[in-house]
């Protein structure tokens, strides 16, 4: 154990920089709204790189695989994209949110 | 997000000030905010409001939509004492993000080898706090129950209006306490703030236990009270 403080090492943020200082290309996941009941709250970040390494979290587990799938296009186009997960929609049939919540993530590449 | 917000936003993290990740969600353009900046007309609000309730959210400015995300600083425990209760507290609240400090200025408790990995300050609590004084993200838990090491921080982190201050003790040694704050000026509704006996009430009896119920109950401060006006400086209002 180091005297460092503990947030860093799991910090998506600080893992990011890492990353791009690494050279690796990364797209940044962040949960910008929620309805009902969600399991992370606003603010929430899940970073990935291009390989679909991934550290942080937008919910408990429910939607991570659908948002890492969505990184890899959005690190090749560099375009951003709002994504929606929730009980009421399509995708939510695939991965919704086993609590009954709703969550708006906010997809975007770093650089 | 823009490297460079990133790089300022991690930099504004490392020395505990607060900051706003503004991203517009029209283009995706985004930049960073410090507490104390100055931003005009409804986005600036929008701003400031995030900043006094430490909570992001999207926000309509200008015709746009932002979201704005805040970043504050991660909350400090300064524990008083390098006892038991300490060896499992401090490693927990590090687990669960706090920024730990362990002071105790008895030299045979205050022992690398009994808080390896711990931020460790074998002083007393007078000289330690001078360096790094207490704010209102910090919370204190005074475990010595000896008023020469515990009543100097206690009566620092009231005045500075800590988030949590908890005192252990039987509820004869509070007793004592409360008397002894009151001579020293503090209004009976100020010493009140103080938990006491110390933790939620689960019945903790080892000390690993009562580390237990002593992180809930700073926990549950943390996430329940509201957040002061901060100024340029982010110090408390």
């Amino acid at each position: 154990m180091t005297l460092s403080p503990q947030p860093d090492q799991h910090d998506p943020l600080m893992i990011a920089e890492n990353w791009m200082n690494d050279g690796r290309n990364v797209a940044i996941a962040t949960v910008v709204e929620t309805w009902g009941s969600a399991p992370r709250p606003t603010g929430s970040h899940l970073v990935i790189d291009s390989e679909g390494n991934f550290e942080g979290s937008v919910s408990g587990g429910c939607v991570e695989g659908a948002v890492i799938a969505e990184a890899i296009d959005v690190i090749d186009s560099g375009k951003p994209r709002m994504l929606e997960f929730g009980v009421a929609d399509e995708t939510a049939w695939r991965v919704g949110l086993s609590c009954g919540g709703k969550i708006r993530v906010y997809l975007e590449r770093l650089g | 997000m823009d490297p460079y917000v990133l790089k300022s936003l991690n930099a504004a993290k490392r020395a505990r000030e607060a900051a706003v990740v503004v991203t517009d969600l029209e283009d995706g353009r985004d930049r960073l905010v410090r507490a104390g900046d100055h931003v005009a007309g409804e986005l600036g609000e929008a701003i400031g409001k995030v900043l006094k309730s430490g909570k992001s959210g999207v926000a309509q400015a200008e015709g746009r939509e932002f979201f704005l995300n805040v970043h504050v600083p991660p909350a400090r425990m300064v524990i008083i004492g390098a006892v038991h209760i300490s060896q499992t507290l401090a490693p927990m609240a590090r687990m669960a993000g706090f920024d730990v400090t362990i002071i105790d200025p008895r030299t045979a408790f205050a022992t690398p080898e009994r808080f390896d990995g711990s931020d460790l300050r074998a002083d007393w609590p007078e000289d330690v706090l001078k360096d790094r004084p207490l704010d209102y993200f910090t919370a204190v838990v005074a475990v010595t129950h000896d008023p020469k090491i515990d009543d100097y921080p206690l009566i620092s982190a009231l005045k500075t209006g800590c988030f949590y201050v908890g005192a252990l003790g039987s509820r004869k040694t509070h007793g004592r306490r409360v008397e002894r704050l009151k001579e020293a000026g503090l209004s009976e509704e100020t010493i009140g703030r103080i938990a006491a006996p110390i933790g939620l009430p689960i019945g903790a009896a080892s000390p690993a236990e009562i580390a237990v119920a002593v992180l809930a109950q700073v926990i549950e401060a943390l996430r329940t009270r509201e957040l002061p006006v901060r100024d340029a400086e982010g110090a408390a209002a």
